[in-house]
């Protein structure tokens, strides 16, 4: 089977924590101990919501070091495709779920003399793992954490009980912003940014710091894309002699494990690579929405994400 | 000569750029002897405006020149070890938005490039042009001693005095090329020193 090794868990425990986010506790089934992992590491989950089938990637939020349990956050999207209502509405305490091993697309740079996080809504949870893992490590680090307001700043209360010197919370409806000029020029040499949210904020963050002098190798970020619907079309899979519809709300990637064809994956997010597919021909638009081809390798249309990009057009066929 | 085209080696054998202008909020400028004229050759008043430099000239003199570019901060020391005092304290004040360049000798630039990643710069952001003696800067494997600006090979090294071959294999954490004893098995059989690059 493709992706990272599976681990069979329960949910411990469901914690609503405000009006859009709650929190998942995940045990392992057979009682033994989780592995441990590095801040910013995340799990895909696996949901059977009826013949649907979904693996969603959550960062894991819990200390690193505590193999006990395992905890998510999950920010519930009415507008997506149904994995986050899936986990909030449907699955209940002691119910039996497969998880994946962490993986970890956005970890700390440990040569760094002082980490700055930036988090932007729920975009929070991998830095929550990352703080607990400096604890440890008495590494330095600020926090900027921004919402729309006070009651969907998910820990917040929290970070500024627990480390009032180092989080900075910023709220819309206060028309509070984060001065990232000023705050990215005062750092001092070796500073590394990491920055989680909404793609706007992303972009923002990754320009301005480039823009200021910051060494592309010291700005990191993570976002993950959820696979946005679009037109169905049809994919011929050469190397299993397949034809595969894709639907309206399935990814390309999906529609294939549908089929029973295993194909690699890991972030079903866009960002590690792992899914990169040789497409052999084509007559017809690609839909690329990945972040990991190059705008020059996105051109020439000899390959493609299946975990986010589409096609539109009458003939794709994949070395699959 | 200002401009040395390095013949292609061995992974480890570092590989310098050319210097460009890049965005910051300050530049650093670190040039030895002919490495002035790197400097020459990007400058403008809008960098020159942030920029420290800090100048080795080693026997050449491009002072009036860089001094003419008007920057921020001038330093002329008369050696790199002179230097380093200062080329640490400039480091150790500076933020985020810091550009380093660097240009003059691989042994100047591979010691300088040391201090930067020291603070915090990784390696890759670092700007190098490497401009004027293709001497190297030689570790003995076996005594460890340093020998500077090394043009011949075999060499003799400076402090145990064995018979050394220069090898292309470089090391960023002792910004040296690696010296081996080239008559280690039959004592006595050195070959003739050659330049490195004939």
């Amino acid at each position: 089977m493709s992706g990272a090794e599976k681990i069979q868990v329960k949910v411990t425990e469901i914690t609503p924590l405000n009006d859009l986010v709650t929190r998942f506790r995940f045990e392992r089934v057979d009682g033994g101990q989780l592995p441990t992992f590095s801040g910013g590491a995340h799990t895909v989950v696996e949901m059977h919501d009826g013949p649907v089938t979904r693996l969603n990637p959550y960062s894991l939020m819990s200390d690193p070091f505590d193999q006990s349990s395992y905890t998510i956050s999950v920010r519930r999207d009415d507008e997506g495709r149904g994995g986050s209502l899936f986990m909030h509405r449907q699955v209940n305490l002691g119910d039996e779920m497969t998880i994946s091993y962490p993986v970890n697309l956005f970890s700390l740079d440990l040569r760094a003399r002082k980490h700055l996080f930036l988090a932007g809504g729920i975009g929070i949870t991998p830095f929550l793992a990352q703080i607990k893992q400096l604890d440890v490590l008495h590494g330095q680090w600020e926090l900027h954490y921004a919402c729309r307001n006070h009651a969907l700043a998910s820990y917040a209360d929290d970070l500024t009980g627990r480390y009032p010197n180092e989080t900075r919370l910023y709220y819309d409806d206060q028309n509070q912003a984060i001065d990232l000029k000023n705050l990215l020029s005062g750092q001092p040499l070796g500073t590394h940014v990491y920055v989680c949210g909404p793609k706007g904020m992303i972009d923002w963050v990754r320009n301005t710091a480039a823009t200021e002098g910051w060494p592309a190798d010291c700005i990191h970020y993570e976002e993950f894309l959820a696979p946005k619907p679009g037109k169905p079309f049809e994919v011929r899979l050469a190397q299993s002699d397949k034809v595969v519809h894709v639907g309206e709300n399935e990814s390309l990637l999906e529609a294939i494990e549908r089929e029973g064809v295993d194909a690699p994956y890991l972030c079903r997010g866009g960002a590690c690579g792992q899914c990169e597919t040789v497409v052999l021909d084509h007559a017809g638009n690609f839909v690329h929405r990945d972040h990991w081809l190059t705008d020059e390798e996105k051109a020439a249309g000899k390959k493609i994400m299946p975990c986010v990009s589409r096609f539109e057009g009458k003939t794709l066929v994949l070395d699959r | 000569m200002s401009k040395f085209e390095f013949p292609k080696s061995i992974a480890s054998r570092p590989v310098w750029g050319t210097l460009e202008v890049r965005p910051g909020e300050h530049h650093l400028i670190i040039a030895e002897a002919e490495g002035a004229q790197a400097v020459l050759d990007i400058a403008t008043p809008g960098m020159m405006a942030v920029t420290h430099i800090i100048y080795i000239p080693r026997h050449t003199d491009h002072s009036a020149r860089l001094r003419a570019l008007n920057p921020a901060q001038f330093y002329e020391g008369p050696s790199y070890a002179a230097a380093l005092q200062r080329i640490r304290r400039v480091l150790e004040d500076a933020h985020m938005g810091l550009q380093v360049y660097l240009t003059g000798t691989e042994g100047m630039m591979g010691q300088a490039m040391n201090e930067a990643m020291a603070v915090g710069i990784p390696h890759t952001a670092i700007q190098t042009e490497h401009r004027g003696a293709i001497g190297r800067r030689m570790q003995c494997v076996h005594c460890k001693g340093i020998t500077e600006d090394v043009e011949v090979d075999p060499f003799v090294c400076a402090h145990c005095g064995l018979n050394l071959f220069v090898r292309d294999h470089y090391s960023r954490r002792l910004a040296a090329y690696q010296g081996v004893r080239v008559d280690a098995e039959d004592h006595g059989n050195v070959p003739e020193p050659r330049g490195i690059y004939e």
